[in-house]
């Protein structure tokens, strides 16, 4: 169990070590260095930088030597909180993400939330009642969620929401709170704005779960020791719950764990469709307009969050199923 | 000449029949009875059949743009004349004047018939080295304006129909390379991390499960975006197909690793190992037989995700960048909610997209079932 999890924590950092990298790479992919960027610029603007000041400059941001120092200054300030400036916005890169980027977790958490509390008992309902009514609806809706891009499902949302009521379901708050600093007031608001866009992210990993979960227990469900349990008299409830539940609990147990990366990556797209405060509109953005510290940031700053969470989310599942825990002694 | 020996087949009871049926029959005949797959089986026929057609298929040529004939509603066609005989139509369109913008609109003209024609001749185009000008549908005695816009028109007047089947084409084909790469990948890092085990193993699998839990639309959003503009549309097409397939490779590798480990320990294995065939040929001749129909299955399964990425990526803006049209290009129109609603017709590259993905979804599901026909 502790090698276990000193595994997991190694290969997190691991991860971790891999997006600076890539994100490193983001940032000096374009043409050209931060400081010709920052020279077009103010030139744009109308004002001159000498030759000196952009020789200074580049010595100071360690530009004119090898990539690999460049690499371990950039990792050093970024480690010391300081992750540069965004051109665009003329201000700290920290200062421009703010809240958006708890944002985008509190979205991911709610929807790996409703995920979790949908696809089981969905699972087990369509498993055990097999080719009922019910079974053939959640197999329907199943199949719209894994066959409808989230985004395009966001879009189609939106579209008869204003075509029917005339108002847009996007946004994550309220007019009126948008510029107000946090209150409870706020929470409640972004908590009342929350669900909509949360089941748009989940309905493509539940249909999924559902799947699986219904596939797994069918299985289960022939056992011989299924017909033991009945056979001993056990009540309906417990012999499912009790036995093949658990055991069907397995590859969807593992599944999960790869559950918070990809809620993470279509948080972004979603966002940007329904208009959510998120790094994702911001990324985009920052992508379009070559502002690369800013987006190598954010790359960087998912990456590291989204490993974070799966680590948390393998420690739950650790203790959620003690079959795991054996297995890996 | 009959042998003796040999009987009539009709006398062949069903037993024989399968008792001597060979493997790829065996599959056949358990995922014909899969029903929903054999259905998605013709969809996905008829899809890429388009896909090789698409400029015959296409009425008007996708990339004029004509500021007069934009946003024009769909126009259906009207098979049956007046007087009931099977002659299709469509209205011609007339140009009015809106009275507070004095901009010219061309609208449906309800007075006025333009026949269709089967095999007409408009605009030029050329696919794998055929050139022509024929396409399946045309107006007859066209006038000045008259055109036909099956799916209407987007902002820039250009034809959503005929834009459609071009579409088609690349985003289906992005797929299937997208998945070859990956397939490669996937086969090599898995069969070698499967072969020879050990440290190497080990670090293959790490390296999946590093792959695995990374945000994935971030980093290709950014590796995408990296791309230089003054790239052809060619080299940004095969670009983006390369970063999608680098990020997901890894289930694929995880199939073919799986399947190479439990073959490894089969008693056929050790037989031909016994008599004395190479390892070459163990792998090739006697366990890649008996695995590809699960990398088949495997592979229509990753398609979907693939064309679902593309589409994405071109949605945002990331992707595939006009004049190249794609799904996810047209779905880019629609990102503004108003004009939606305006011309909903702009969302119509939806449809296409949810069936193929499905038909995927179920043929995968299907060829996973009849994978493994002795079961």
């Amino acid at each position: 169990m502790i090698t276990f999890l000193v595994r997991r924590f190694l290969l997190a950092i691991v991860t971790v070590w891999l997006i600076s990298v890539l994100s490193f790479v983001i940032i000096q992919l374009p043409p050209g260095d931060f400081v010709d960027t920052y020279i077009a610029q103010m030139a744009a603007s109308g004002s001159q930088v000498s030759a000196e000041a952009a020789q200074a400059m580049r010595q100071l941001y360690g530009l004119d030597q090898p990539k690999y120092v460049q690499y371990g200054k950039w990792i050093v300030r970024v480690v010391r909180g300081d992750f540069g400036e965004s051109m665009e916005w003329r201000r700290p890169v920290t200062e421009v993400i703010g809240d958006r980027l708890w944002l985008t977790l509190a979205l991911a958490v709610s929807a790996l939330v409703i995920t979790w509390g949908l696809a089981l008992p969905i699972g087990i309902y369509s498993a055990v009642r097999q080719y009922s009514i019910g079974d053939y609806v959640f197999t329907l809706v199943g199949f719209i969620g894994i066959a409808v891009p989230n985004f395009l499902l966001a879009l189609t949302l939106m579209y008869f929401a204003f075509r029917w009521f005339g108002a847009s379901i996007g946004g994550l708050f309220s007019a009126e709170y948008t510029l107000l600093p946090w209150s409870w007031g706020k929470l409640w608001d972004l908590m009342k704005h929350m669900p909509v866009p949360a089941v748009v992210l989940a309905l493509g990993g539940t249909a999924q779960l559902v799947r699986i979960m219904r596939a797994n227990l069918l299985d289960e469900l022939r056992r011989p020791y299924v017909v033991t349990a009945r056979a001993k008299g056990l009540t309906e409830r417990r012999v499912i719950l009790k036995y093949p539940v658990r055991a069907a609990l397995n590859p969807f147990a593992s599944n999960m764990a790869y559950l918070f990366p990809s809620l993470v990556s279509s948080s972004i797209i979603i966002s940007i469709v329904l208009g959510l405060p998120t790094v994702g509109p911001l990324l985009v953005e920052s992508l379009i307009s070559q502002d690369m510290f800013l987006a190598g940031t954010i790359v960087l700053l998912l990456g590291v969050l989204t490993v974070i969470g799966t680590f948390i989310s393998d420690l739950v599942l650790m203790w959620v199923d003690p079959r795991l825990r054996r297995e890996l002694d | 000449m009959r042998l003796p020996f040999q009987r009539r087949r009709r006398d062949v009871s069903a037993a024989e029949r399968y008792a001597t049926a060979t493997q790829l029959q065996l599959t056949w005949w358990r995922f014909r009875r899969h029903r929903l797959a054999m259905v998605s089986l013709v969809v996905l026929i008829l899809a890429y059949s388009v896909a090789l057609m698409a400029d015959f298929l296409a009425t008007t040529d996708p990339h004029a743009t004509d500021a007069r004939t934009s946003y024009i509603a769909p126009q259906p066609i009207h098979w049956f004349d007046a007087d009931g005989s099977f002659r299709p139509y469509v209205y011609g369109l007339k140009g009015v004047r809106d009275i507070r913008t004095f901009k010219l609109i061309y609208t449906l003209d309800t007075s006025r018939k333009v026949y269709l024609q089967l095999l007409a001749h408009n605009y030029t185009w050329s696919f794998m080295g055929i050139r022509s000008d024929l396409h399946l549908l045309g107006l007859k005695d066209a006038r000045q304006g008259d055109g036909i816009y099956l799916l209407g028109t987007d902002q820039l007047g250009r034809d959503l129909w005929s834009r459609l089947m071009v579409a088609t084409r690349v985003s289906l084909f992005i797929g299937l390379v997208g998945v070859s790469i990956s397939l490669f990948l996937g086969v090599v890092l898995g069969g070698t991390s499967a072969i020879y085990g050990g440290w190497v193993d080990l670090l293959i699998q790490r390296m999946i499960e590093v792959v695995r839990s990374m945000p994935t639309i971030p980093l290709w959003l950014g590796l995408s975006a990296a791309l230089p503009s003054s790239w052809s549309v060619t080299q940004i097409y095969f670009s983006i197909t390369i970063i999608i397939s680098m990020l997901s490779w890894t289930d694929l590798a995880r199939v073919v690793r799986g399947k190479f480990l439990s073959l490894k320990e089969d008693d056929f294995v050790l037989a031909a190992e016994l008599a004395g065939a190479s390892q070459g040929r163990i792998i090739f001749r006697h366990m890649l037989p008996s695995f590809a129909s699960h990398i088949i299955a495997a592979v229509t399964l990753a398609l979907p995700a693939m064309i679902i990425s593309e589409t994405s990526l071109s949605f945002l803006g990331l992707g595939l960048r006009p004049p190249a049209i794609s799904w996810g290009v047209l779905l880019q129109d629609s990102q503004n909610i108003q004009t939606l609603v305006l011309a909903p017709w702009l969302l119509s590259a939806a449809v296409p997209v949810i069936l193929v993905i499905l038909a995927f979804n179920f043929l995968g599901d299907g060829l996973r079932d009849a994978a493994d026909p002795y079961g």
